[in-house]
Protein backbone atom coordinates (compact mmCIF):
# COMPACT_ATOMS: atom_id res chain seq x y z
CA UNK A 1 0.00 0.00 0.00
CA UNK A 2 1.61 3.05 -1.36
CA UNK A 3 0.50 6.75 -0.74
CA UNK A 4 -0.89 7.65 -3.69
CA UNK A 5 -3.47 4.41 -3.39
CA UNK A 6 -4.23 5.69 0.62
CA UNK A 7 -5.24 8.93 -0.24
CA UNK A 8 -7.06 7.95 -3.32
CA UNK A 9 -9.36 5.97 -1.39
CA UNK A 10 -9.97 8.57 1.08
CA UNK A 11 -10.83 11.22 -1.37
CA UNK A 12 -13.22 8.33 -2.70
CA UNK A 13 -14.72 7.50 1.04
CA UNK A 14 -15.12 11.14 1.84
CA UNK A 15 -15.28 13.45 -1.17
CA UNK A 16 -17.95 15.54 0.11
CA UNK A 17 -16.60 16.40 3.61
CA UNK A 18 -12.94 17.43 2.32
CA UNK A 19 -11.97 20.65 2.04
CA UNK A 20 -8.50 20.79 1.34
CA UNK A 21 -5.68 17.82 0.40
CA UNK A 22 -1.94 19.29 0.21
CA UNK A 23 0.29 16.50 -0.74
CA UNK A 24 4.06 17.47 0.47
CA UNK A 25 5.41 14.22 -0.36
CA UNK A 26 5.38 10.64 0.07
CA UNK A 27 5.63 10.55 3.79
CA UNK A 28 3.72 14.11 4.42
CA UNK A 29 0.14 14.52 3.83
CA UNK A 30 -2.49 17.21 4.97
CA UNK A 31 -6.10 17.17 4.70
CA UNK A 32 -8.40 19.51 5.93
CA UNK A 33 -12.05 17.91 6.59
CA UNK A 34 -15.10 19.25 8.05
CA UNK A 35 -15.36 18.87 11.42
CA UNK A 36 -18.53 16.86 11.94
CA UNK A 37 -16.73 14.33 10.05
CA UNK A 38 -13.94 13.31 12.44
CA UNK A 39 -15.13 10.28 13.63
CA UNK A 40 -15.78 8.60 10.87
CA UNK A 41 -12.42 10.02 9.51
CA UNK A 42 -10.72 8.43 12.53
CA UNK A 43 -12.84 5.35 12.71
CA UNK A 44 -11.69 4.73 9.08
CA UNK A 45 -7.57 5.24 9.89
CA UNK A 46 -7.77 3.66 12.82
CA UNK A 47 -9.74 0.54 12.22
CA UNK A 48 -9.67 -0.02 8.53
CA UNK A 49 -6.34 1.52 7.39
CA UNK A 50 -4.43 0.95 10.51
CA UNK A 51 -2.81 3.97 11.35
CA UNK A 52 -1.88 4.77 14.71
CA UNK A 53 -2.72 8.33 16.53
CA UNK A 54 0.76 9.71 17.64
CA UNK A 55 -1.35 13.07 18.87
CA UNK A 56 -3.34 15.72 18.25
CA UNK A 57 -1.69 19.60 18.13
CA UNK A 58 -4.27 22.47 18.26
CA UNK A 59 -3.35 26.07 17.67
CA UNK A 60 -5.45 29.48 17.92
CA UNK A 61 -5.58 31.71 14.59
CA UNK A 62 -7.20 34.53 13.11
CA UNK A 63 -9.63 31.39 11.35
CA UNK A 64 -10.51 30.55 14.74
CA UNK A 65 -9.30 27.42 16.38
CA UNK A 66 -7.64 24.92 14.49
CA UNK A 67 -6.46 21.08 15.44
CA UNK A 68 -4.07 18.84 13.85
CA UNK A 69 -4.59 15.07 14.28
CA UNK A 70 -1.45 13.64 13.32
CA UNK A 71 -2.02 9.64 12.32
CA UNK A 72 0.89 7.62 11.55
CA UNK A 73 0.92 4.85 9.25
CA UNK A 74 4.39 3.05 10.51
CA UNK A 75 4.77 0.40 7.34
CA UNK A 76 5.17 3.09 4.59
CA UNK A 77 6.21 6.11 7.55
CA UNK A 78 3.50 8.24 6.52
CA UNK A 79 2.39 11.09 8.68
CA UNK A 80 -1.43 11.93 7.55
CA UNK A 81 -2.52 15.24 9.51
CA UNK A 82 -6.00 15.33 9.55
CA UNK A 83 -6.73 19.04 9.65
CA UNK A 84 -10.07 20.83 11.37
CA UNK A 85 -11.23 23.95 11.63
CA UNK A 86 -13.43 24.72 14.45
CA UNK A 87 -15.66 27.98 15.36
CA UNK A 88 -14.11 31.04 16.45
CA UNK A 89 -16.48 31.51 19.89
CA UNK A 90 -17.83 28.34 20.67
CA UNK A 91 -14.96 25.69 19.86
CA UNK A 92 -16.13 22.09 19.96
CA UNK A 93 -15.74 18.74 18.07
CA UNK A 94 -16.53 15.46 18.98
CA UNK A 95 -14.12 13.30 20.89
CA UNK A 96 -12.12 9.97 19.87
CA UNK A 97 -11.61 9.03 23.20
CA UNK A 98 -14.22 6.49 23.10
CA UNK A 99 -12.41 4.85 19.99
CA UNK A 100 -8.71 4.75 21.27
CA UNK A 101 -7.15 5.50 24.45
CA UNK A 102 -3.92 7.24 23.01
CA UNK A 103 -6.33 10.79 22.77
CA UNK A 104 -7.82 11.02 26.21
CA UNK A 105 -4.73 12.73 27.58
CA UNK A 106 -4.30 15.24 24.47
CA UNK A 107 -7.75 15.89 24.34
CA UNK A 108 -8.26 16.88 28.08
CA UNK A 109 -5.00 19.24 27.61
CA UNK A 110 -6.10 21.22 24.71
CA UNK A 111 -9.40 21.65 26.23
CA UNK A 112 -7.86 23.44 29.52
CA UNK A 113 -5.28 25.38 27.13
CA UNK A 114 -7.13 26.42 24.76
CA UNK A 115 -10.99 25.95 25.45
CA UNK A 116 -11.95 23.51 23.17
CA UNK A 117 -15.14 21.33 24.19
CA UNK A 118 -14.41 17.60 23.38
CA UNK A 119 -18.18 16.32 23.08
CA UNK A 120 -18.73 13.35 25.03
CA UNK A 121 -15.43 13.00 25.93
CA UNK A 122 -15.14 10.10 28.81
CA UNK A 123 -13.68 12.46 31.06
CA UNK A 124 -12.97 15.84 30.20
CA UNK A 125 -11.11 17.00 33.67
CA UNK A 126 -8.40 19.10 33.74
CA UNK A 127 -4.99 17.26 33.48
CA UNK A 128 -1.72 19.22 33.59
CA UNK A 129 -3.09 22.15 36.16
CA UNK A 130 -5.23 19.94 38.76
CA UNK A 131 -7.53 22.95 39.52
CA UNK A 132 -4.83 25.22 40.17
CA UNK A 133 -5.67 27.41 37.34
CA UNK A 134 -8.31 30.10 37.39
CA UNK A 135 -11.68 29.32 35.43
CA UNK A 136 -11.76 30.60 31.73
CA UNK A 137 -8.40 31.29 31.79
CA UNK A 138 -6.24 29.72 28.45
CA UNK A 139 -2.85 30.11 28.20
CA UNK A 140 -2.26 29.09 24.42
CA UNK A 141 -5.21 31.31 23.29
CA UNK A 142 -4.09 34.50 21.79
CA UNK A 143 -5.24 37.81 20.93
CA UNK A 144 -6.18 39.02 17.49
CA UNK A 145 -6.45 42.83 16.41
CA UNK B 1 -14.52 -6.59 54.82
CA UNK B 2 -11.72 -5.56 52.90
CA UNK B 3 -10.37 -2.41 53.40
CA UNK B 4 -9.11 -0.29 50.49
CA UNK B 5 -5.97 2.00 50.61
CA UNK B 6 -4.58 4.67 48.53
CA UNK B 7 -0.50 4.40 47.86
CA UNK B 8 0.56 7.82 46.25
CA UNK B 9 3.68 7.35 44.02
CA UNK B 10 5.13 10.94 43.91
CA UNK B 11 5.48 13.59 42.40
CA UNK B 12 8.97 14.85 42.54
CA UNK B 13 11.81 12.84 41.62
CA UNK B 14 14.88 14.72 40.05
CA UNK B 15 15.72 11.97 38.09
CA UNK B 16 11.57 11.49 36.70
CA UNK B 17 11.52 12.81 33.10
CA UNK B 18 8.15 14.57 34.10
CA UNK B 19 7.39 14.70 37.65
CA UNK B 20 4.03 13.01 38.64
CA UNK B 21 1.96 11.06 41.41
CA UNK B 22 0.28 7.93 40.98
CA UNK B 23 -2.38 7.03 43.64
CA UNK B 24 -2.64 3.12 43.35
CA UNK B 25 -5.72 2.37 45.03
CA UNK B 26 -5.34 -0.82 46.33
CA UNK B 27 -7.47 -3.71 48.05
CA UNK B 28 -4.78 -6.01 50.00
CA UNK B 29 -2.25 -6.33 48.11
CA UNK B 30 -3.57 -6.20 44.85
CA UNK B 31 -4.04 -2.77 42.56
CA UNK B 32 -7.30 -1.99 42.19
CA UNK B 33 -6.91 1.36 40.31
CA UNK B 34 -4.88 3.41 39.45
CA UNK B 35 -4.89 7.43 38.79
CA UNK B 36 -2.29 9.75 37.70
CA UNK B 37 -1.91 13.88 38.11
CA UNK B 38 0.85 15.78 36.62
CA UNK B 39 1.78 19.28 35.92
CA UNK B 40 3.57 19.86 39.12
CA UNK B 41 6.74 21.30 37.12
CA UNK B 42 4.61 22.97 34.22
CA UNK B 43 7.22 24.89 32.01
CA UNK B 44 5.11 26.15 29.57
CA UNK B 45 7.80 25.10 26.79
CA UNK B 46 5.59 24.98 24.27
CA UNK B 47 4.38 28.76 24.60
CA UNK B 48 7.94 29.78 25.65
CA UNK B 49 9.06 28.18 22.10
CA UNK B 50 6.86 30.42 20.10
CA UNK B 51 8.74 33.80 21.47
CA UNK B 52 12.18 31.94 20.47
CA UNK B 53 13.97 32.37 17.37
CA UNK B 54 14.86 28.59 15.91
CA UNK B 55 18.42 28.50 16.73
CA UNK B 56 17.91 29.43 20.22
CA UNK B 57 14.64 26.71 20.53
CA UNK B 58 16.94 24.03 19.84
CA UNK B 59 18.63 25.08 24.00
CA UNK B 60 15.10 25.03 25.06
CA UNK B 61 13.92 22.06 24.21
CA UNK B 62 17.04 19.79 25.10
CA UNK B 63 16.35 20.94 28.37
CA UNK B 64 12.97 19.27 27.97
CA UNK B 65 14.64 15.43 29.18
CA UNK B 66 18.32 15.32 31.43
CA UNK B 67 18.55 11.73 30.06
CA UNK B 68 18.10 12.15 26.44
CA UNK B 69 18.86 15.41 26.16
CA UNK B 70 19.00 14.76 22.38
CA UNK B 71 16.33 13.56 21.13
CA UNK B 72 14.27 16.88 21.61
CA UNK B 73 16.37 18.71 19.47
CA UNK B 74 16.75 15.92 17.10
CA UNK B 75 12.70 15.71 16.08
CA UNK B 76 13.51 19.56 16.06
CA UNK B 77 15.81 19.29 13.56
CA UNK B 78 13.69 16.92 11.41
CA UNK B 79 10.71 19.43 11.66
CA UNK B 80 12.16 22.47 10.73
CA UNK B 81 14.18 21.77 8.37
CA UNK B 82 11.04 19.44 6.37
CA UNK B 83 9.62 23.16 6.42
CA UNK B 84 12.53 24.68 4.79
CA UNK B 85 13.18 21.55 2.74
CA UNK B 86 17.12 21.15 3.75
CA UNK B 87 18.70 17.94 3.00
CA UNK B 88 22.01 17.90 5.44
CA UNK B 89 25.72 16.83 4.47
CA UNK B 90 26.14 13.06 4.88
CA UNK B 91 28.78 14.01 7.29
CA UNK B 92 26.76 16.14 10.04
CA UNK B 93 24.31 13.02 9.14
CA UNK B 94 26.68 10.17 10.79
CA UNK B 95 27.73 12.75 13.42
CA UNK B 96 23.51 13.65 14.81
CA UNK B 97 22.92 9.48 14.32
CA UNK B 98 26.81 9.10 15.97
CA UNK B 99 24.87 11.29 19.49
CA UNK B 100 21.72 10.12 19.11
CA UNK B 101 22.84 6.19 19.44
CA UNK B 102 25.27 6.90 22.45
CA UNK B 103 22.94 8.62 24.11
CA UNK B 104 20.23 4.92 23.62
CA UNK B 105 23.45 3.26 25.04
CA UNK B 106 23.51 5.71 27.96
CA UNK B 107 20.12 5.77 28.58
CA UNK B 108 19.34 1.67 28.31
CA UNK B 109 22.15 1.20 30.82
CA UNK B 110 20.58 3.57 33.13
CA UNK B 111 17.42 1.84 33.25
CA UNK B 112 18.85 -1.41 33.66
CA UNK B 113 20.51 -0.07 37.08
CA UNK B 114 17.16 1.24 38.17
CA UNK B 115 15.35 -2.20 37.50
CA UNK B 116 17.88 -3.87 38.93
CA UNK B 117 17.71 -1.38 42.23
CA UNK B 118 13.57 -1.83 41.91
CA UNK B 119 14.21 -5.95 42.54
CA UNK B 120 16.70 -5.79 45.02
CA UNK B 121 20.11 -5.91 42.71
CA UNK B 122 22.30 -2.96 43.82
CA UNK B 123 24.89 -5.06 42.20
CA UNK B 124 22.74 -5.16 39.05
CA UNK B 125 22.68 -1.16 39.46
CA UNK B 126 25.92 -0.30 40.37
CA UNK B 127 27.49 -1.91 37.36
CA UNK B 128 24.97 -0.56 34.98
CA UNK B 129 25.78 2.87 35.83
CA UNK B 130 29.66 2.17 36.42
CA UNK B 131 29.44 0.83 32.94
CA UNK B 132 27.31 4.01 31.55
CA UNK B 133 30.14 6.29 32.87
CA UNK B 134 32.67 5.48 30.08
CA UNK B 135 29.67 6.88 27.55
CA UNK B 136 29.39 10.30 29.18
CA UNK B 137 33.10 10.75 29.05
CA UNK B 138 32.65 10.49 25.63
CA UNK B 139 29.63 13.31 25.01
CA UNK B 140 32.26 15.50 27.34
CA UNK B 141 35.16 14.48 24.58
CA UNK B 142 32.82 15.08 21.46
CA UNK B 143 30.43 18.25 23.12
CA UNK B 144 32.49 19.55 25.72
CA UNK B 145 29.23 18.35 28.09
CA UNK B 146 28.45 14.92 29.26
CA UNK B 147 24.80 16.11 28.89
CA UNK B 148 22.76 18.60 27.25
CA UNK B 149 25.56 18.63 24.31
CA UNK B 150 24.33 21.62 22.02
CA UNK B 151 25.26 19.77 19.33
CA UNK B 152 22.54 20.38 16.61
CA UNK B 153 21.23 23.59 14.86
CA UNK B 154 19.39 23.75 11.72
CA UNK B 155 21.22 22.46 8.82
CA UNK B 156 23.32 20.46 10.54
CA UNK B 157 26.02 20.06 13.84
CA UNK B 158 27.79 22.33 15.67
CA UNK B 159 31.18 20.71 16.05
CA UNK B 160 32.94 17.82 14.15
CA UNK B 161 34.29 14.60 15.15
CA UNK B 162 37.83 14.75 14.20
CA UNK B 163 39.36 12.01 13.00
CA UNK B 164 42.01 11.77 16.41
CA UNK B 165 38.30 10.81 18.11
CA UNK B 166 37.85 7.81 15.99
CA UNK B 167 39.86 5.18 18.14
CA UNK B 168 39.17 6.39 21.14
CA UNK B 169 35.78 6.29 20.61
CA UNK B 170 35.56 2.88 19.36
CA UNK B 171 37.62 1.98 22.20
CA UNK B 172 35.18 2.67 24.75
CA UNK B 173 32.86 0.64 22.60
CA UNK B 174 34.39 -2.15 22.57
CA UNK B 175 34.83 -1.84 26.31
CA UNK B 176 30.91 -0.89 26.64
CA UNK B 177 29.79 -4.33 24.40
CA UNK B 178 32.23 -7.04 26.84
CA UNK B 179 30.32 -5.16 29.84
CA UNK B 180 27.15 -5.60 27.89
CA UNK B 181 27.94 -9.29 27.74
CA UNK B 182 27.98 -9.54 31.17
CA UNK B 183 25.30 -7.65 32.58
CA UNK B 184 23.06 -9.49 29.26
CA UNK B 185 24.18 -12.73 30.55
CA UNK B 186 24.05 -11.82 34.43
CA UNK B 187 20.26 -10.50 33.65
CA UNK B 188 18.82 -13.33 30.76
CA UNK B 189 20.45 -16.30 32.95
CA UNK B 190 19.24 -15.53 36.59
CA UNK B 191 16.60 -17.49 37.64
CA UNK B 192 15.21 -14.91 39.97
CA UNK B 193 15.59 -11.97 37.88
CA UNK B 194 12.99 -14.32 35.56
CA UNK B 195 11.19 -14.89 38.56
CA UNK B 196 10.03 -11.26 39.16
CA UNK B 197 9.95 -9.88 36.04
CA UNK B 198 8.48 -13.07 33.69
CA UNK B 199 4.18 -12.57 33.23
CA UNK B 200 4.54 -9.42 35.62
CA UNK B 201 2.95 -6.23 34.13
CA UNK B 202 1.76 -8.00 30.51
CA UNK B 203 0.74 -5.64 27.96
CA UNK B 204 -1.10 -6.96 24.85
CA UNK B 205 -0.43 -5.77 21.66
CA UNK B 206 -4.22 -4.65 21.48
CA UNK B 207 -3.29 -2.70 24.52
CA UNK B 208 -0.04 -0.98 22.86
CA UNK B 209 -2.65 0.07 19.79
CA UNK B 210 -5.01 1.42 21.66
CA UNK B 211 -2.51 3.27 23.76
CA UNK B 212 -0.86 4.18 21.06
CA UNK B 213 2.56 3.36 22.77
CA UNK B 214 6.09 3.62 21.30
CA UNK B 215 9.22 2.85 21.92
CA UNK B 216 10.52 -0.28 23.38
CA UNK B 217 7.14 -0.86 25.33
CA UNK B 218 5.69 -1.20 21.76
CA UNK B 219 8.29 -3.49 20.49
CA UNK B 220 8.55 -5.54 23.79
CA UNK B 221 4.51 -6.65 22.64
CA UNK B 222 5.76 -7.48 19.46
CA UNK B 223 4.93 -4.35 17.38
CA UNK B 224 8.14 -3.82 15.09
CA UNK B 225 7.72 -0.10 15.33
CA UNK B 226 10.73 2.68 15.35
CA UNK B 227 10.95 5.56 13.15
CA UNK B 228 14.38 4.87 12.59
CA UNK B 229 13.45 2.33 10.33
CA UNK B 230 9.60 3.67 9.75
CA UNK B 231 10.48 7.11 8.89
CA UNK B 232 14.53 6.75 8.09
CA UNK B 233 16.24 9.92 8.82
CA UNK B 234 20.07 11.35 9.60
CA UNK B 235 22.27 8.40 9.00
CA UNK B 236 20.31 5.52 9.63
CA UNK B 237 19.20 4.71 6.05
CA UNK B 238 22.82 4.68 5.43
CA UNK B 239 23.65 1.91 7.97
CA UNK B 240 22.53 -1.74 8.32
CA UNK B 241 20.94 -2.79 11.48
CA UNK B 242 17.76 -4.39 12.71
CA UNK B 243 14.60 -3.46 15.14
CA UNK B 244 14.81 -5.90 18.01
CA UNK B 245 11.18 -7.10 18.61
CA UNK B 246 10.06 -9.19 21.95
CA UNK B 247 6.59 -11.10 21.68
CA UNK B 248 5.66 -11.20 25.39
CA UNK B 249 4.95 -8.22 26.71
CA UNK B 250 5.83 -8.62 30.41
CA UNK B 251 8.73 -6.56 31.97
CA UNK B 252 11.24 -9.37 31.16
CA UNK B 253 10.51 -8.67 27.15
CA UNK B 254 11.32 -4.75 28.00
CA UNK B 255 14.95 -5.42 29.84
CA UNK B 256 15.55 -8.15 26.51
CA UNK B 257 14.46 -5.79 24.11
CA UNK B 258 16.37 -2.63 25.52
CA UNK B 259 19.78 -4.81 26.51
CA UNK B 260 19.92 -6.41 22.67
CA UNK B 261 18.84 -2.94 21.46
CA UNK B 262 22.45 -1.79 22.90
CA UNK B 263 24.50 -4.18 20.53
CA UNK B 264 22.89 -2.09 17.90
CA UNK B 265 23.34 1.04 18.58
CA UNK B 266 27.06 0.15 18.76
CA UNK B 267 26.84 -1.41 15.38
CA UNK B 268 25.52 1.51 14.24
CA UNK B 269 27.96 4.09 15.96
CA UNK B 270 30.53 1.75 14.26
CA UNK B 271 29.04 1.91 10.51
CA UNK B 272 28.92 5.67 11.17
CA UNK B 273 32.40 6.02 12.50
CA UNK B 274 33.41 4.23 9.08
CA UNK B 275 31.33 6.64 6.94
CA UNK B 276 32.54 9.82 8.29
CA UNK B 277 35.80 8.42 7.39
CA UNK B 278 35.06 9.08 3.87
CA UNK B 279 33.29 12.33 4.57
CA UNK B 280 35.26 15.93 4.34
CA UNK B 281 36.17 17.12 7.56
CA UNK B 282 34.25 20.22 8.47
CA UNK B 283 31.84 19.59 6.01
CA UNK B 284 29.15 19.74 8.95
CA UNK B 285 26.79 22.50 8.34
CA UNK B 286 25.13 24.31 5.94
CA UNK B 287 23.52 28.13 5.97
CA UNK B 288 20.43 28.34 6.40
CA UNK B 289 18.85 31.80 5.73
CA UNK B 290 15.09 32.03 6.61
CA UNK B 291 12.42 29.42 7.38
CA UNK B 292 9.87 29.77 5.14
CA UNK B 293 5.90 29.53 5.86
CA UNK B 294 4.83 25.88 6.12
CA UNK B 295 3.78 22.82 8.52
CA UNK B 296 6.77 20.28 9.76
CA UNK B 297 6.07 16.96 11.53
CA UNK B 298 9.54 16.09 13.16
CA UNK B 299 9.77 12.92 14.87
CA UNK B 300 13.14 11.17 15.89
CA UNK B 301 13.62 7.41 17.99
CA UNK B 302 14.44 8.49 21.33
CA UNK B 303 15.32 5.75 23.96
CA UNK B 304 12.26 5.68 25.28
CA UNK B 305 10.37 5.79 21.71
CA UNK B 306 9.00 8.55 19.21
CA UNK B 307 9.70 12.10 20.00
CA UNK B 308 7.32 14.16 17.75
CA UNK B 309 7.37 17.92 17.15
CA UNK B 310 4.97 20.04 15.39
CA UNK B 311 5.96 23.10 13.97
CA UNK B 312 3.88 25.85 12.18
CA UNK B 313 6.03 28.62 10.86
CA UNK B 314 4.74 32.38 9.20
CA UNK B 315 7.78 33.30 7.48
CA UNK B 316 9.10 34.77 10.93
CA UNK B 317 11.99 34.06 12.87
CA UNK B 318 10.18 31.62 15.82
CA UNK B 319 7.22 29.32 14.74
CA UNK B 320 3.41 30.00 15.52
CA UNK B 321 2.54 26.82 17.14
CA UNK B 322 5.39 24.34 18.43
CA UNK B 323 3.78 21.23 19.93
CA UNK B 324 5.85 18.59 21.40
CA UNK B 325 4.98 15.22 22.29
CA UNK B 326 7.41 13.30 24.27
CA UNK B 327 6.92 9.34 24.12
CA UNK B 328 6.55 8.99 28.05
CA UNK B 329 3.04 11.21 27.82
CA UNK B 330 1.49 8.20 25.89
CA UNK B 331 3.52 5.50 27.65
CA UNK B 332 2.82 6.25 30.79
CA UNK B 333 -0.85 5.83 30.11
CA UNK B 334 -0.35 2.15 30.18
CA UNK B 335 -0.13 2.02 33.60
CA UNK B 336 -3.86 0.99 33.77
CA UNK B 337 -3.71 -1.53 31.86
CA UNK B 338 -0.24 -3.17 33.30
CA UNK B 339 -0.23 -1.84 36.95
CA UNK B 340 -3.78 -3.11 37.30
CA UNK B 341 -4.21 -6.58 39.29
CA UNK B 342 -0.90 -6.55 39.97
CA UNK B 343 0.61 -7.08 43.89
CA UNK B 344 2.35 -3.70 45.58
CA UNK B 345 5.57 -5.25 44.79
CA UNK B 346 5.11 -6.05 41.28
CA UNK B 347 3.63 -2.25 40.61
CA UNK B 348 7.16 -1.25 41.06
CA UNK B 349 8.63 -2.90 38.42
CA UNK B 350 5.79 -2.98 36.28
CA UNK B 351 5.76 0.87 36.44
CA UNK B 352 9.62 1.19 35.69
CA UNK B 353 9.15 -0.64 32.91
CA UNK B 354 8.14 1.82 30.23
CA UNK B 355 10.87 3.59 32.30
CA UNK B 356 9.90 6.57 34.21
CA UNK B 357 11.89 6.75 36.83
CA UNK B 358 10.42 5.32 40.55
CA UNK B 359 12.94 6.41 42.47
CA UNK B 360 10.07 9.05 44.42
CA UNK B 361 9.04 5.69 46.00
CA UNK B 362 12.19 6.03 48.29
CA UNK B 363 11.15 9.57 49.33
CA UNK B 364 7.69 10.77 48.59
CA UNK B 365 5.64 8.00 49.40
CA UNK B 366 3.60 6.77 52.34
CA UNK B 367 0.55 4.68 52.43
CA UNK B 368 -2.72 5.86 54.33
CA UNK B 369 -5.84 3.90 55.11
CA UNK B 370 -8.73 5.75 53.28
CA UNK B 371 -11.33 5.03 56.15
CA UNK B 372 -9.41 6.46 59.04
CA UNK B 373 -6.58 8.77 57.50
CA UNK B 374 -4.17 6.46 59.45
CA UNK B 375 -0.66 6.13 57.64
CA UNK B 376 -0.06 2.45 58.04
CA UNK B 377 3.11 1.94 55.56
CA UNK B 378 6.04 4.22 54.49
CA UNK B 379 8.35 4.17 51.37
CA UNK B 380 10.94 2.05 52.85
CA UNK B 381 8.46 -0.02 53.51
CA UNK B 382 6.92 -0.29 50.48
CA UNK B 383 10.39 -0.37 48.37
CA UNK B 384 11.01 -3.27 50.93
CA UNK B 385 7.40 -5.19 49.84
CA UNK B 386 9.33 -5.38 46.85
CA UNK B 387 12.80 -6.41 48.26
CA UNK B 388 11.39 -9.17 50.35
CA UNK B 389 9.53 -10.72 47.66
CA UNK B 390 12.87 -11.20 45.38
CA UNK B 391 14.92 -12.44 48.98
CA UNK B 392 11.83 -15.36 49.17
CA UNK B 393 12.28 -16.14 45.35
CA UNK B 394 15.79 -16.16 45.97
CA UNK B 395 15.51 -19.12 48.68
CA UNK B 396 12.61 -20.86 46.76
CA UNK B 397 14.99 -20.98 43.76
CA UNK B 398 17.69 -22.18 45.44
CA UNK B 399 15.36 -24.87 47.22
CA UNK B 400 14.27 -25.94 43.78
CA UNK B 401 18.42 -26.36 42.46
Amino acid sequence: MNTELIIEKFKEKFNSEILRTTVKNQKRVIITVLPDSIINVAEYLYRTEGFRFIIASALHTKNGFEIHYHFSKDSIGLILNIHVILDKNSPQIESLSNMFNASNWIEREMHELLGINFLNHPNQEKLISEGNWAEGVYPLRKEFK
Amino acid sequence: MSKKTLIPIGPYHPLQEEPELFRLYCDGEIVKDIKWETGYNHRGIEKLSESKTYEQIFFLVERICGICSNSHPFAFANAVEEIANIEITNRAKYIRSIIGELERIHSHLLWVGLAGHFLGYNTVFMWAWKYREPVLDLFEMISGNRNSYAMFKVGGVRRDIEETKIPVIQNILDEVKTKTDLLTGAVMDDPVIHARTRGVGILTKQDIIDYGAVGPTARASGLAIDVRKDDPYAAYPLVNWKVITAEAGDVFAKAEVRLLEIYESISIIEQCLNGLKKEKAGDISLKVKEIPEGIGNGRAEAPRGEVFHFVQSDGSNSPVRHKIRAPSYVNIATFKKSCIGQTIADATISLAAVDPCYCCTERMAVAYDLSSGEKIMNAFELINESLKKTDELKRTVKTHL
